[in-house]
């Protein structure tokens, strides 16, 4: 069977379903702006069906002041361990690698695990700074439940995606339908927290794989439901997310990590959208280790629009710094650092409109 | 790095795996998983696998989309 040509069938059918009006759906993670954008994607939908992105991007969204604490660390002698893509992001005037530069000891590792085995070889504190969802919140939860070496601290920063989908139905100037949801966060948190967007909000939920063809399928099934007025959630991701999500890293998350009201990157405070470590993991939380003084951090930086490209206001071509003042190379606002920012994407892959 | 990737376990020790990852090999927490053997497929984010990936052949989903476009003509 021809790839192209199921791609082909499905886009003939999603154009033939689609009403005639502005349909618009919104979906959450980097990885399904990557394949949209690399495989042309939007040019198989029809000109009346608007696919934006919105605060999928954990690297995006992390406070500048979470940076600057974790820059403050570093210079401050201790060992920063942390994923290759916040080395480049700009806290509030300067960035990790920046401090590197400098001579601080910062290290990149590709997960906690690889932190921990830095930490037993080394004398000094070694604090890892571990962003994310509910996707790379578990491994954190697992290690300091596994136990740590006393010289081993974490910087959390784990955001919960359902709360910031819901902030987007309540964003007074995004209009929108409903939401393409994103497969491996939901592989965690199961279908449950999206019930609500469908029975409050009245809004179509899809849950989608990666493949250029699973997020076409999830797609037809939305623009189904539009067309036939049966608004509900469905899960067009069955071969890694069950209903009930993954029970064993759900309950780690609830041992280890409680619910707060959590600040998102130049969009401003969400309740109940972040994880802080709970009281009895207090000896390896750095915030509360390792003491050190913040200026007033600056998360927006003059001219870059970050803050309303992730809330789906805005395109990166909408930025006047894209692709002049704003590369990957040199990034000036965090939606350009990693290959999940939509910023960085677009740049990477332009619109190309084949498949 | 908030990519899930799928790999192949090689070998298992405890709570951890061996996975081959189109070539290249590393190791895996599998806390999160159930009874995982050798040959299963597993997703991996940041070092833990989060769910083991049934090995329907490519084929079988295409089919399977092929189907479903068949049942809406
Ligand atoms: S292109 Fe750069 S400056 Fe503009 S919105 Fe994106 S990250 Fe910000």
């Amino acid at each position: 069977m021809d790839k192209k040509e199921l791609a082909q069938r499905f886009s003939k059918k999603i154009k033939d379903l689609c009403p005639e009006r502005e349909v618009r759906a919104i979906h959450v993670c980097g990885t399904h702006e990557q394949a949209i954008t690399r495989y042309g994607l939007r040019s198989l939908l029809p000109d009346n069906f608007d696919l934006k992105m919105g605060p999928g991007c954990p690297v995006c969204v992390t406070p500048a002041r979470v940076i600057d604490r974790a820059i403050k660390l570093a210079r401050k002698g201790l060992t920063l361990a942390t994923f290759g893509d916040m080395l480049n992001v700009p806290g509030s005037s300067s960035s990790l690698s920046d401090a590197k530069s400098d001579g601080a000891d910062v290290k990149v590792v590709y997960s906690v695990n690889e932190a921990i085995k830095i930490a037993k070889k080394i004398d000094n504190d070694l604090v890892f700074l571990g962003v994310g969802f509910e996707t790379t919140a578990p491994s954190n939860a697992a290690v300091l439940e596994r136990g740590v070496p006393s010289n081993f601290s974490i910087l959390t920063c784990h955001r919960l995606i359902p709360p910031a989908m819901e902030l987007l139905v309540n964003l007074e100037n995004v209009n929108f339908d409903g939401f393409i949801a994103p497969g491996h966060v939901s592989t965690i948190i199961g279908e449950d927290p999206y019930e609500k967007f469908v029975s409050e909000y009245d809004m179509s939920t899809v849950i989608a794989g990666f493949e250029p063809l699973d997020i076409l399928f999830a797609v037809l099934k939305f623009v189904k439901q539009i067309d036939e007025e049966i608004i509900q959630l469905e899960n067009a991701y069955e071969r890694a997310v069950r209903p009930e999500g993954n029970i064993k890293a759900k309950e780690a998350l609830n041992r280890v990590f409680k619910v707060v009201d959590a600040e998102w990157r130049g969009i401003g405070e969400i309740e109940d959208s972040g994880l802080r470590l709970k009281d009895e993991y207090s000896k390896f939380d750095a915030r509360k280790k390792h003491d050190v003084t913040l200026e007033e951090s600056r998360d927006v930086h003059p001219g870059c629009i970050c803050h309303l490209v992730l809330t789906a206001q805005k395109t990166p071509k909408e930025c006047n710094l894209f692709k002049e003042k704003c590369t990957p190379q040199n990034p000036y606002g965090p939606c350009m650092v990693s290959e999940e920012g939509e910023c960085n994407i677009w740049y990477q892959y332009g619109e190309r409109p084949s498949l | 790095m908030c990519v899930g990737v799928p790999g192949e376990i090689i070998d298992i020790d405890g709570n951890e795996a061996l996975v081959d990852f189109k070539g290249t090999r590393q190791k895996v927490r599998i806390d999160f998983v159930d009874d995982v053997e050798e040959g299963d497929y597993i997703l991996n984010h940041v070092g833990h696998a989060i769910e083991v990936l049934p090995q329907e052949e490519a084929e079988k989903r295409l089919e399977l989309f092929d189907e479903y476009l068949e049942s809406l003509e």
